[in-house]
């Protein structure tokens, strides 16, 4: 063997290169800084995540694989990192107050999301079942170890190890599906499998393994009927690390659902295509309907993402160019309005503590007027009411379902986002009608104010051009769909 | 050829012989002593079968760190062995029962074996063809270091996600311990340390 041979084309992992010494380096100046290493930790990993976001978006139109065929880049992972790390910046930026006042001050925390994200975007970038598990595990690791990183906290334990433990589940599944894939083609590469499905007629462990794999993903993605960690864990992390979870780990799951099914299984869509339209069905009515009793606004917004994820697979299901640009369209439009409903919530403060419940919400408007516009725009652009960004995300995923021929599936979305916006709306009510609630703490910190505020206004104005989005997405989802 | 098999026969009755002295022996430290002597023995089965960086590892990983740390932990552990082995005896039946099943099973797996030719084809293809000359440390390397580099650094990474969460999870800063800082032990003057005390003859403190 030559020894040129011998050395990987790094060009294409450099951001992931860079992302992950750079977290290092971070995490030796926290350990060797004796006085309050957090703050500046934490600026260093907002910089650090966007020099990545310049070393992905510069990478331009390059295309191909690297290590041995495990690691790949396209126009479609540079959309989906681009978003991640969007995420992830923004949630270790809503971090910074919340940290301090908590007691959970330790600089390891924006270290762990900057390793998440390395993870997650290890994920997308994955062109085999062993590359995919790393990253898979990788970004879970971190995120069960943020989950719990209230550690006097009994809740955030609490969810730190069901997270754990329903996680352990959910990877021996996904391992158990690639063990029968791999016995089933002799591949783990996604090309290579397609190429072994192709050739000859699929068998019934082939298609075990496919469910066992959905299962991991869906469990991942937070879909029903592998939802229920969601609620428990969502309401007892620390609220930074719902936010965080409920952005950048679901838009790297669901890409890299997006990825397998349509390079390694193209060839048995049908099969995966029932898969998907039930889950897709399932989230999208127990979202509906289950978040309808929740008091507490974590738990809502908990229930409020498992039915986003059923509409995003209302795009995966349909299959096409046009699906999945919707999904891109949708994760992107969700992201942004996500981080904006967490401002509101982490600005829920009396007497120095949190507060959860959405009755304290009462009588907001006349305490604080622009919190409370900006909280019931994000709420209505939730619940998908023209013409705020919520209702284009719903509208390309549903176009896409329709133009596949879904209607059904097309139909009971929307009907599952109009019981949906009965839940939204209360929150509007609340703020607006009630009698008030004593008064939050304080001005919002800058930081929150400054992510909502722009939150907000994109929520507001996407749709005078909403062109660079589509235009980017159409791209992405070109480079994915044969 | 009869150096090889005589060397083998020795060295797989020894091993049999200490691997049942470490179930047998009553003092847990000779049982930690006989453990070692298996693993030896293993090492130089394999250096027989041509698997010379096996091998070594073996004795490496386990002789030279986790024996160690078994003898270490049998000494420091106040168990009383002999109490725990007591009721060996009427375990005895369900023990054999178990070895049976074992034994039949690898009966099972060695005549699977040979009425399948394939089967020592397929597990032997991984490994490199002969005429390439490569040895198995160059091989193993090639696999871990070069093909799945990749995956080789990605798992370095999740280990170190491991270590801080451990750390982050439990480790607590106790204010009220007491450190060595050397810089005070020295800087300490005679005046600080010895006090005088004028003691009255036949009085006492």
């Amino acid at each position: 063997m030559e020894n040129a041979n011998l050395i990987p084309a790094f060009g294409p992992a450099i951001p992931e290169i860079v992302l992950a010494g750079g977290a290092m380096l971070l995490l030796m100046y926290g350990v060797f800084r004796k006085v309050s290493p957090t703050a500046h930790v934490a600026y260093g990993t907002v910089i650090l995540f966007i020099i990545t976001a310049f070393l992905v978006a510069g990478q331009g139109t390059l295309t191909g694989t690297t290590f041995s065929g495990l690691f790949t880049v396209d126009p479609y992972t540079r959309f989906v990192k681009l978003l991640i790390l969007l995420g992830a910046s923004v949630a270790v930026i809503m971090s910074l107050t919340f940290i301090r006042r908590e007691g959970m001050d330790r600089f390891e925390f924006p270290v762990l999301i900057a390793l998440a994200t390395v993870g997650m975007m290890m994920m997308v970038s994955a062109a085999s079942f062993m590359s995919l598990y790393m990253g898979l595990e990788l970004q879970s690791l971190a995120i069960y170890v943020i989950a719990a990183f209230h550690r006097d906290n009994a809740k955030s334990s609490e969810a730190g190890l069901k997270y754990f433990v329903l996680g352990a589940l959910s990877s021996g599944l996904l391992l158990y599906g690639c063990s029968l894939v791999y016995g089933y083609t002799g591949a783990l590469d996604f090309v290579k499998v397609a190429a072994a499905i192709s050739a000859d007629h699929q068998t019934l462990g082939l298609i075990f393994g496919l469910v066992f794999i959905l299962a991991a993903l869906a469990f991942k993605i937070s879909a029903v009927p592998f939802h229920m960690w969601t609620p428990d864990v969502y309401e007892g992390a620390p609220t930074p690390v719902t936010a965080f979870l409920a952005g950048a780990p679901k838009v790297a799951a669901l890409a890299l659902t997006m990825r397998v099914l349509f390079t390694a299984f193209p060839a048995i869509a049908p099969e995966w295509n029932q898969i998907i339209v039930f889950v897709s069905i399932a989230s999208m009515v127990l979202g509906s309907f289950a978040a309808i009793g929740q008091n507490n606004i974590k738990r809502l917004m908990a229930y409020s993402s498992i039915g986003h994820m059923g509409f995003a697979l209302v795009g995966v299901a349909a299959g096409s160019v046009e699906g999945v640009q919707g999904v891109l369209i949708y994760l992107s439009i969700y992201v942004i309005m996500n981080a904006g409903v967490f401002c509101c919530i982490l600005a829920m403060r009396r007497n120095g503590q949190q507060i959860e419940t959405i009755n304290d919400l009462a009588g907001l408007s006349r305490s604080q007027p622009l919190f409370a516009f900006f909280f019931s725009m994000l709420m209505f652009s939730l619940a998908g009411i023209p013409p705020l960004a919520g209702f284009f995300a719903k509208f390309y995923v549903f176009i896409a379902a329709v133009q596949a021929g879904l209607y059904p599936l097309a139909v009971i979305g929307v009907v599952a986002s109009v019981v949906g916006a009965f839940y939204y709306l209360r929150v509007i009510k609340l703020i607006y009608f009630d009698e008030p609630a004593p008064v939050f703490e304080g001005p919002m910190p800058r930081e929150l104010s400054v992510v909502l505020t722009l939150s907000g206004l994109f929520t507001m104005f996407f749709f005078i051009y909403p062109a660079p989005l589509l235009a980017g997405a159409q791209f992405a989802a070109a480079a994915l769909v044969p | 050829m009869i150096v090889t098999a005589i060397a083998f026969y020795v060295f797989a009755a020894i091993a049999i012989a200490a691997g049942f002295m470490v179930i047998a022996a009553r003092n847990p430290v000779h049982s930690v002593l006989f453990l070692i002597l298996t693993f030896f023995n293993a090492a130089a089965l394999f250096i027989l079968m041509g698997a010379e960086f096996i091998a070594l590892i073996l004795v490496i990983v386990y002789v030279g760190a986790v024996a160690v740390l078994f003898l270490f932990v049998v000494m420091m552990l106040d168990i009383d062995f002999v109490q725990l082995r007591q009721g060996a005896l009427q375990y005895l039946p369900v023990g054999a029962l178990l070895g049976l099943v074992l034994v039949l099973e690898l009966a099972l797996v060695g005549a699977s074996w040979v009425i399948t030719p394939d089967a020592v084809a397929a597990a032997a293809s991984p490994v490199p063809a002969a005429a390439d000359n490569i040895t198995n440390t160059r091989a193993l390397g090639q696999v871990i270091y070069t093909q799945y580099m990749y995956l080789f650094q990605a798992s370095g990474l999740i280990l170190l996600v491991a270590m801080i969460g451990a750390i982050v999870l439990t480790l607590r800063h106790r204010p009220d311990i007491k450190r060595q800082v050397i810089a005070h032990q020295i800087g300490r003057k005679r005046s600080e340390g010895v006090e005088y005390k004028d003691v009255k003859p036949g009085q006492g403190l």
